[in-house]
């Protein structure tokens, strides 16, 4: 096999955010002093004026953010998942959520994939912090390409929206001419004995694991769901019909991330038997971004067990 | 100030302090004592000072207020009423189901409402925002917060301040309102945020002390606020908490508690009376 292309989630942020800035100037970027490493510096670098460093201030900045679009403009604003989502909730809820503001919070480092920082930077509880604000759109791209359209869509979107990234190089999925559309899960594989919703950097875990599963004769469908708020209820409960059995993979807690969000549309429309793959209720440990996945079975060999449980489950 | 113009002042501002019973009372919650030593700020500010139009709610030109200390909405409510954003009959509809008058300012659904604010400490940042993308995008207009004194125990009020000294906000104006006493007691023996002057100056604003309720200490702060370039502007404003209320003034106790009929009569009795004296 070929080299796999691979670059990190943050890496698409920052590049839409400077394709985005050379066809319009009414939005301003700030960051709480981790430019580099969100990719903001990459907008900074490329119009150092309409960049604004707030220092290591989350909070500040999230309601600074939210008096600037107060004033009618629109603000991306940069920091880790765990400072963005964790630190600033209360900002991002009361400043930011409840006036509808237009504020597209670009959050990196996101999930166990931080690696050797450990348990204090990995943020696995960002989406189902989100996921509780009326009104907050919700995206959680799979990889490069869709990060970067997902800086277009956010700017398109009226109110505030929640962009999560990664830190790790991860395949690059999809072609520079692939459509994003927030609110829909896209069908990367077709497949009728079991469905495997993945977002982020499981979503190629997710499509690895479909190569496992055929390889013993099962037809695994494989959804990347990049929007996490609004859910598409449509394709999940087109898979619950069609395939009876669903996996949910996510580099998140499994409490209240996209298997929460699948499983609220299942049980009140169609339930069927779920397993989610996903960080468990537990902190994580230091070490390499690959073995900690590994750690957490977050790779394609625990979600085709997984998708292997599931069926067993299945009427 | 001439004397036309702070007479003109202290009437409405007897107005809007009975806006703040008659809310609160037919509420039968809120925070009168907050709202009371703050009546004479918003007043100032929307009967004199800033550049806005009741009209045009939206106006972008308009200059902002961002209350800070959004408890003291039923002040903000009934400066807004009587400079005519809306009817004075929604004043007594004030945290009722139904009514656009939440319990804390709410930008989305009154007129006249620059910022949402309530959370305490978030009001400033807002309000560094706005004067940020006021300087960014080229706009003339000033931007006044308006914070508690308890509510400088935040943490985000300070870095908020660091942020709006380094970004030379000169756009910007605070003013707190420094009534020493929070919702547990007396700031000093809850938790002192004293000595406030010192402390905005080591953060690198200008700094003015004033006493809150006289319209000409006001103005001639504000103006020299206006007048300072390169650095934002604290005014610290000895004011007391209740202040206008004979038995609300100087008594913790009015915080967060709405007057019952009796106390509600009594009040707007004594307001009556001065604003009778005043059209006299």
């Amino acid at each position: 096999m070929s080299e796999v292309k691979k670059a990190a989630t943050r890496e698409g942020y920052g590049q839409g955010l400077v394709e985005l800035g050379r066809q319009t100037d009414q939005f301003i970027v700030m960051d709480a002093d981790l430019a580099a490493a969100t990719k903001t510096g990459m907008f900074q670098k490329a119009f150092p004026d309409r960049f604004y460093n707030c220092g290591i201030a989350e909070q500040n900045m999230m309601s600074v953010a939210a008096g600037i679009a107060a004033t009618g403009k629109t603000v991306f604003v940069s920091s880790f998942a765990m400072f963005a989502a964790g630190r600033a909730f209360e900002q991002v809820r009361n400043s930011i959520g409840y006036p509808h503001l237009n504020v597209k919070i670009g959050a990196s480092h996101a999930g166990v994939s931080v690696g050797e920082d450990g348990a204090t930077h990995q943020c696995c509880e960002d989406i189902a912090l989100m996921r509780t604000i009326p009104g907050m759109t919700i995206i959680n791209p799979a990889d490069a390409v869709e990060a970067k359209a997902a800086v277009f869509k956010a700017m398109e979107i009226d109110g505030p929206v929640y962009m999560r990234f990664g830190r790790l190089a991860v395949p690059v999925i999809f072609d520079d001419d692939y459509t994003f559309e927030v609110g829909k899960g896209v069908e990367l594989k077709p497949g009728s004995d079991v469905t495997i919703i993945a977002t982020g950097l499981m979503v190629a875990e997710a499509v690895k694991a479909y190569d496992l599963l055929a390889a013993e004769g099962i037809s695994a469908r494989i959804i990347n769901m990049a929007t996490i708020k609004p859910i598409d209820e449509e394709i999940i409960l087109k898979a619950a019909e069609e395939t009876g059995a669903i996996v949910t993979a996510e580099e998140h807690s499994v409490i209240g991330g996209l298997g929460s969000a699948v499983c609220d549309v299942l049980a009140e429309n169609l339930p069927v038997p779920v397993k989610k793959v996903g960080v468990q209720d537990t902190f994580g440990i230091s070490g390499p971004a690959l073995e900690l996945l590994e750690y957490h079975h977050l790779t394609a060999p625990h979600i085709a067990a997984a998708a292997k449980e599931v069926l067993a489950k299945k009427k | 100030m001439d004397t036309v113009s702070k007479k003109n002042l202290q009437t409405e501002a007897l107005k809007v302090r009975m806006g703040v019973i008659e809310g609160t009372y037919h509420a039968g919650s809120g925070h009168p004592g907050g709202s009371l030593s703050a009546a004479d700020l918003l007043t100032y500010l929307y009967f004199y000072k800033m550049k806005v139009d009741p009209r045009n709610p939206q106006w972008e030109e308009r200059d902002r207020l961002v209350l800070s200390k959004g408890h003291a909405a039923p002040a903000l409510y009934a400066v807004l009423a009587e400079k005519g954003y809306f009817s004075g009959e929604e004043i007594p509809r004030l945290r009722k189901v139904g009514s656009m008058l939440q319990g804390h300012p709410d930008m989305k659904n009154i007129p006249g409402v620059d910022m949402s604010t309530g959370s305490l400490g978030q009001g400033i940042s807002a309000a560094c925002g706005m004067a940020l993308s006021a300087k960014h995008f080229g706009d003339a207009f000033h931007v006044y917060t308006i914070l508690g004194d308890g509510e400088c125990e935040e943490g985000q009020v300070w870095e908020a301040a660091m942020f709006a000294s380094h970004k030379k906000l000169d756009n910007l104006t605070a003013f707190v309102d420094l009534n020493h006493l929070q919702i547990d007691g007396t700031i000093e023996e809850v938790n002192s945020p004293l000595p406030l002057d010192e402390k905005f100056a080591a953060f690198g604003w200008h700094v003015l002390t004033i006493d809150g309720h006289d319209f000409d200490q006001i103005d001639a702060a504000v103006n020299e606020a206006l007048s300072v370039k390169g650095k934002p502007t604290a005014i610290i404003c000895n004011t007391v908490k209740g202040k206008g209320v004979s038995f609300m003034e100087n008594v913790c106790g009015w915080h967060g508690v709405a007057p019952k009929q009796e106390e509600y009569e009594k009040a707007m009795a004594e307001l009556q009376e001065k604003l009778a004296a005043m059209e006299a």
